[in-house]
């Protein structure tokens, strides 16, 4: 469990994090989303008891990472921002290294140690020196060392930048079966690792936290969310017939590729109906799809906003 | 303790894990030998003893164990495994001891390989082997004295070049501190009271005694706060300024 309360941290005069709270409860996998320089890698530091805490507290399985910074240490594991490891040693030396330091008992060292390698596929690269692997491998390699010792929390910043679609996908799963009874805060700009893996979004800007919600809230705040979109193979006489609908708000033909977009009125169900009419006038079409909403354009209206700009 | 065991074995390997290792321990010897033998006049002084051999060790120390001491933190600052350092549960005394007890281990086995002087002292005539320990006891608390310097100048830079220089800049200071090119510069705006406090911090007078073979517990503990001293100071520095 990771609690924070009004979590600050300034850096000379910068606001780099302006009061944040929130609680991530086991089961949770929280996805922290912001645009550049929104304070989230200097939030996860501060859990991890790297960054002490300018003002506000945060606490980690129970224990305050200021007060307890040992015990809150052992309780988690932590891939820093960039995945940083000893170039000079060998994949296999520095993870012993982390598991010797990490304590695992001897008998269980090997066994732990042999299933990050498998997990995450190192055992190609397990005696080359760190500093010689790829970025995808030196981000694996990181991703090792913060779960090797199987920890209740864990704290991922941008675990899957680098990694190529069959990796993402790997450490997606990854972290999916590791859910179940642990609580994980990633940090990532890519949307669509939110519905992969989070089943919990938090959005910050300017150091401060603008959005708490599940992703398919987030989704339902979406312009798009309830519309619905079709190609067509002649659009002109649909769109007219479109707008006309009574439940329909407005009608866009995207200007590339000729696709319709159809926004309901507020809270309005309007598959059925477009279907209904678009049969009606014998309009063919190609293709249709509800959509569930566009996490990019919701993210994009947070963090311009006014409530971004207030906190900017 | 294990967690500082375990920083230095780390830390300890890693010297190994570069030539620079080797080439340091080549470079110790090669100098140390050709100090005590050339400029010593180890042989024409006929007496058995390692004199010549510890009275150039201060000089020989403030350029290499900077060198030895530069990476210890700034590395790390460098290529950000600080924060993985330091967020492995650790605390930053065992951080700090651990590394620093690694690189003294590793000046300490440079020292130890300039064992053939000692043999060729021992071949050549009958010296004092007491005197010679104590020589070596003290020539290693003055290097770990160094590292500490070192250890601690390090943290406050990522970058190995100005540790290496602010260490040495510190480094020939204090070994320089009870000389009148010091003592007149401070003496010119200290009152008197600190002029000698500044003078009796001087590592050469300390070391020069045990260099003879005479260990005062004083010379001991000097070198000890020292170390102590700076180890701290580097601690807190880290702990202040990890964010940059
Ligand atoms: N060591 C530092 N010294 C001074 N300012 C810093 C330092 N580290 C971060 N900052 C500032 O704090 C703010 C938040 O930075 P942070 O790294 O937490 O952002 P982020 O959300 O992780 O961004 P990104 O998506 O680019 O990784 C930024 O304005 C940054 O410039
Ligand atoms: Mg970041």
């Amino acid at each position: 469990m990771i609690e924070t309360d009004n979590l600050t941290r300034l850096y000379g005069d910068i606001v780099a994090v302006a009061g944040i709270s929130f609680r991530v409860e086991p089961g949770q996998v929280l996805g922290f989303l912001g645009p550049n320089g929104a304070g989230k890698s200097t939030t996860m530091k501060m859990l991890a008891g790297f960054l002490a805490p300018s003002a506000g507290s945060a606490k980690v399985c129970g224990h305050d990472v200021e007060t307890e910074p040992l015990a809150a240490k052992r309780t988690l594991g932590y891939l820093p921002e960039g995945a940083p490891s000893y170039g000079e040693m060998s994949v296999r030396e520095f993870l012993q290294f982390i598991v010797r330091m990490r304590r695992i008992d001897p008998e269980q060292r090997r066994r732990r140690l042999h299933e990050v390698i498998g997990r995450l596929q190192l055992e190609r690269v397990l005696e080359q020196p760190i500093d010689t692997l790829s970025k995808g491998f030196k981000r694996r390699v990181g991703l090792a060392q913060a779960i090797v010792h199987d920890p209740k929390v864990l704290i991922l910043d941008e675990p899957t930048d680098g990694l190529d679609p069959n990796q993402k996908h790997e450490v997606r799963g990854l972290i999916n079966a590791m859910a179940r009874e642990r609580t994980i805060v990633i940090s990532t700009h890519l949307l669509e690792e939110v519905h992969a893996v989070c089943n919990r979004v938090v959005i910050i800007a300017h150091g401060r936290l603008l959005a708490d919600a599940t992703p398919a809230e987030l989704e339902a705040r979406s312009r798009y969310h309830g519309a619905v979109s079709f190609s067509a193979v002649s659009s002109l006489a649909a769109r007219e017939a479109l707008e006309r609908l009574p439940v329909v708000e407005s009608v866009e033909v995207d200007p590339l590729d000729g696709r319709i977009t159809v926004f309901p009125r507020q809270g309005r169900q309007i598959l059925g109906d477009v279907q209904a009419l678009l049969a009606a006038q014998g309009i063919r079409i190609t293709e249709i799809q509800l959509e569930r909403g566009r996490l990019d354009e919701v993210f994009r209206r947070i963090t311009t906003g006014p409530a971004a700009e207030a906190a900017a | 303790m294990s967690a500082m065991f375990g920083v230095f074995r780390r830390e300890f390997a890693s010297y190994f894990a570069t030539p620079v290792a080797y080439v340091f321990i080549v470079i110790f010897l090669l100098l140390s030998g050709a100090l005590t033998f050339y400029m010593g006049d180890f042989y024409e002084r006929g007496q058995a003893d390692l004199q010549p051999f510890f009275q150039f060790q201060p000089w020989l120390y403030l350029f290499l164990v900077p060198a030895v001491a530069m990476r210890l933190w700034a590395e790390e600052r460098k290529s950000g495994t600080i924060e993985l350092l330091l967020t492995l549960p650790v605390t930053m005394t065992q951080a700090v001891l651990g590394k620093f007890l690694a690189a003294w281990a590793f000046v300490a086995i440079a020292l130890a390989l300039t064992f053939p002087i000692w043999l060729t002292a021992n071949y050549l005539g009958q010296p004092d082997n007491g005197a010679i320990l104590a020589g070596y006891l003290g020539s290693l608390l003055m290097a770990g004295a160094f590292l500490a310097i070192g250890s601690c100048l390090s943290a406050t830079t990522r970058s190995q070049i100005v540790a290496f220089i602010l260490t040495v800049t510190t480094c020939f200071l204090f070994l320089l501190a009870g000389f009148p090119l010091v003592l007149n510069f401070f003496r010119s705006f200290l009152p008197q009271a600190l002029v000698d406090g500044i003078a009796s911090l001087s590592f050469l007078a300390h070391f020069a005694a045990i260099a003879k073979g005479v260990l005062d517990l004083r010379d001991l503990l000097f070198f000890a706060l020292v170390i102590g001293f700076w180890l701290y100071a580097g601690a807190l520095l880290l702990d202040l300024k990890k964010a940059d």
